[in-house]
């Protein structure tokens, strides 16, 4: 069990060497395979409710882009944008990195995050807990987003749980021992 | 003592069988139930699911029907009592005395608890409950210390439930009309308290944060400090000059160390708060608490697992509110 | 709006704690002066105050009922321990007219009339057939019910008499902790009655320096002073039979003589609010509870 993060965030090494990543691949696989999950799943649109085609913006602390993510039955899409270009959004989500991605696989609870101040939000409150609490039923799994089943889904989980584990590990050994005073007790 | 935890979507149903739930409660998403939040709640396809699901694991489905049913249309509430028990449902948890005299009117088999939301404290309101709904259960308000629990068991027939952990009202629940007036909403009518369609938080560069409740500015955390849910009785106000958390500081319950003092008190059931939290929060308290639960029968030391509850507290702080007298 | 009737004007009980003198002699001009029907007498917040206020009763019923109304016990809206039970019992068995506020009251005052008052929570029509078949003949609807519910619900149970709260600031909350003690840096058991010190509540504001509520030992009110000025056209069509104004450190006898000409038409609903606006109100005018909104806010309502 994880209760808590502590401030873990990205190297800068890392950050570095993935901003010049190019964008446009990137945004149209986020944005089928977010289409795929909505289509496999038309529970979680219900769930959303008002925040169907609401843009809202995810905005990694540790990564120079923002996310900005519209969901909607048929033309969901994510796009990848330069964080003072999220204008649109009705409601902000700022965090860590390693963070947001615990928030999306439900390593992290999102109220604790909230009461910790490790993640931000700004904007549209009632947007923000639609979508956390979509998020939460939707169980995403590194290998349910991929659409996968069965053994491969189960291959991907533990892959990408053995790999974000040292993530985190690393990113707690490097990060600075002080100013990171982030963290509860 | 059964423990009684929360679901606030069927993700969350089955990482609270899995954490070793005895019971579960779940509400419907709309407004007769206390947690009605954007993204929340149950389907009747869901409920039937989870009743499934939650059975197979040996854990018991109780359903939250515990709003006030708005006059002119009490049908909603009395068809949510209908469709738990046709989705079998172990229990109905109500407050209100319309929902509470159908269900018992309606569906003699199907057992009754007394929601906290009735805020049924002293032995003759709770015998009023029983005797004329057949309520089975109270679940107690969170304003009684621990001998006092002790002894309203002695005048009651019905089985106590308390709260153990989670969010907590400070005022009495059900008898609190703060949110709506700050928002218009009634909590005790539509279910939900500081509505985050009224919430607005304003982080400035420097880090301070500001919430904010329908346009009143209700607390203020410094850059890193520790923050907690935007509701009126956990905010900073200013009264005879002084300024501070007037009501409440930003704190979660969290009675572990009361719980062989519970026990022997006589109490049936203990609650976790928080249909609204994620599957961490779920496994990670359901599970430190059935421990503790089982070390009271000789089970392992449980201290590690509740200790680690303390990230998922508001201000990361707990508090065993009312079981201490100090507490008033 | 066809066949107005009389709107009468109650009195609600005194939810402050005010010491004895000044408790008889408000209710002493009450009798002589006040245009008022119904006054309801009694501790209703906290128990730890009937001691104090208990010898005033027998003196202010005898005067009140000489001077022609019809006075109505108020009873604890939180009992807790068993001498606040006891109290309920006693006051069960009087013979006098009784408002409960607390399920506990029921069984006591079965096969006998009574006032649902307003910290019950009766939001439907159901759960007033329920207390009206268990005795209820006049309900007070709690302060946050919109006015268009209350008016389905008294058109739905017309055998109960509808008393909507009209006046002063709004009872939000009850808790088991004490605020003015907390306030004092004391705890509910030794408290020394410090709640005496703010006989209309103590002032909350906000961090930004904005009134907003005011706490009164275990009860938390509004700051505004929520008024009802709704003409007597208006209420009847709404079920109302009667308005009931909480009493306040303002002239309650020139507060209720407002009320009485708005009522009979003889100013309008600005008139009434301006000149009730010029008496020492415990804070600004709300109303907005009956329109179904934010009840610290002042809205127009329908006329």
């Amino acid at each position: 069990m994880q209760t808590h993060p502590s401030s873990e965030s990205l190297p800068p090494l890392v950050s570095t060497l993935i901003s010049p990543l190019p964008k446009p691949p990137m945004e149209a696989l986020l944005s089928t395979l977010t289409r795929r999950l909505v289509a496999r799943r038309p529970d979680l649109i219900r769930r959303l409710g008002d925040v169907v085609r609401v843009p809202i913006a995810i905005v990694p602390d540790d990564l120079p882009h923002a996310f900005l993510l519209s969901l909607d039955p048929d033309t969901s899409r994510v796009r990848i944008c330069d964080k003072s270009r999220i204008g649109d959004a009705s409601a902000i989500v700022r965090a860590p990195f390693l963070v947001l991605l615990g928030l999306l696989d439900g390593t992290y609870d999102g109220d604790a995050l909230f009461f910790s101040r490790d993640l931000r939000i700004e904007g549209r409150t009632e947007h923000v807990l639609a979508l956390r609490n979509t998020l939460e039923e939707a169980d995403l799994t590194p290998g349910a987003f991929f659409g996968l089943g069965g053994r491969s889904a189960d291959w991907v989980n533990a892959l990408s749980d053995r790999l974000l584990g040292q993530v985190r590990a690393y990113a707690q050994k490097s990060k600075p021992a002080a100013g990171s005073a982030r963290h509860l007790s | 003592m059964e423990l009684v935890c929360p679901a606030g979507t069927p993700a969350a149903l089955r990482a609270a069988a899995d954490a070793g739930a005895d019971a579960i409660y779940c509400g419907f998403a709309n407004e007769t139930n206390a947690r009605n939040f954007p993204g929340l709640n149950f389907t009747r396809e869901d409920l039937a699911d989870g009743v499934d699901h939650a059975h197979r694991k040996g854990s018991k489905v109780l359903v939250a029907i515990n709003t006030f049913a708005r006059a002119g249309s009490v049908g909603l509430w009395t068809e949510a009592v209908d469709t738990a028990a046709r989705c079998g449902a172990d229990a109905i948890i109500a407050a209100d005395l319309a929902v509470l005299d159908h269900a018992a009117s309606n569906h003699p088999d199907l057992r009754l608890h007394l929601s906290v939301q009735a805020a049924a404290n002293t032995p003759e309101a709770i015998r009023f409950y029983a005797e004329t709904f057949g309520v089975k259960r109270v679940v107690l308000p969170r304003v009684l210390s621990v001998p006092e629990i002790a002894a309203l068991n002695k005048e009651i027939e019905v089985e106590m439930e308390v709260f153990v952990f989670g969010g907590l009202c400070v005022m009495t629940e059900g008898r609190c009309s703060l949110s709506s007036y700050a928002t218009g909403k009634s909590p005790n009518l539509t279910g939900v308290c500081s509505p985050p369609d009224h919430v607005d938080y304003h982080e400035d560069p420097s880090g301070k944060l500001l919430a904010r409740l329908g346009g009143f500015t209700i607390d203020r955390f410094e850059a890193g400090q520790a923050a907690g849910y935007p509701t009126l009785c956990k905010g900073q106000f200013s009264a005879e000059g002084k300024t501070g958390y007037l009501f409440e500081d930003p704190v979660s319950l969290n009675a572990f160390e009361f719980l062989g003092d519970l026990a022997q008190a006589g109490v049936t059931a203990l609650k976790i708060e928080g249909r609204q939290r994620g599957k961490a929060y779920i496994a990670g308290v359901v599970s430190a608490f059935r421990k503790a639960v089982d070390s009271l029968s000789g089970g392992g030391d449980p201290k590690p697992a509740i200790a680690a509850l303390k990230a998922f507290s508001e201000g990361g702080r707990e508090t065993a509110g009312s079981y201490k007298k100090t507490w008033r | 709006m066809t066949d107005v009737t009389r709107i009468e004007l109650a009195l609600g009980p005194c939810l402050f704690n005010w010491p004895a003198d000044r408790l008889t002699e408000f209710y002493g001009r009450i009798a002589d002066e006040a245009e008022i029907d119904v006054v309801y007498l009694g501790e209703v917040v906290c128990g730890k105050r009937m001691p104090f206020t208990d010898p005033v009763w027998p003196e202010a019923i005898d005067r009140l009922t000489a001077a022609g109304k019809r006075v109505v016990l108020s009873t604890l809206a939180q009992p807790v321990n068993k001498r606040e039970r006891e109290v309920l019992r006693q006051q069960a068995d009087y013979d006098l007219p009784i408002e409960i506020n607390d399920m506990s009251m029921l069984a006591a005052c079965s096969g006998r009339a009574f006032t649902a008052g307003p910290f019950l929570n009766i939001y439907n029509e159901a759960s007033l057939a329920l207390l009206a078949g268990r005795g209820a003949t006049v309900w007070c609807p709690p302060v946050e019910l919109p006015l268009a519910s209350t008016q389905k619900i008294a058109a739905l149970v017309p055998e109960v008499e509808v008393e909507l709260f009209a006046f002063g600031r709004l009872p939000l909350a009850l808790s088991s902790r004490c605020y003015h003690a907390r306030t004092h840096g004391l705890r509910k058991d030794s408290c020394q009655f410090v709640c005496d010190r703010d006989p209309d509540g103590m002032l909350v504001e906000t961090l930004d320096g904005r009134r907003f509520l005011a706490a009164n030992g275990i009860q938390t009110l509004s700051d505004t002073c929520h008024v009802a000025g709704l003409t007597s056209g208006h209420l009847t069509a709404s079920g109302v039979k009667r308005l009931r104004l909480s009493p306040h450190t303002v002239d309650m006898v020139a507060v209720a003589r407002l009320f009485r000409s708005f009522l009979d038409g003889a100013m309008n609903a600005d008139e009434f609010e301006t000149k009730l606006e010029a008496l020492d109100l415990p804070g600004p005018l709300s109303n907005a509870y009956l329109a179904g909104d934010a009840g610290w806010k002042k809205t127009a309502l329908p006329v």
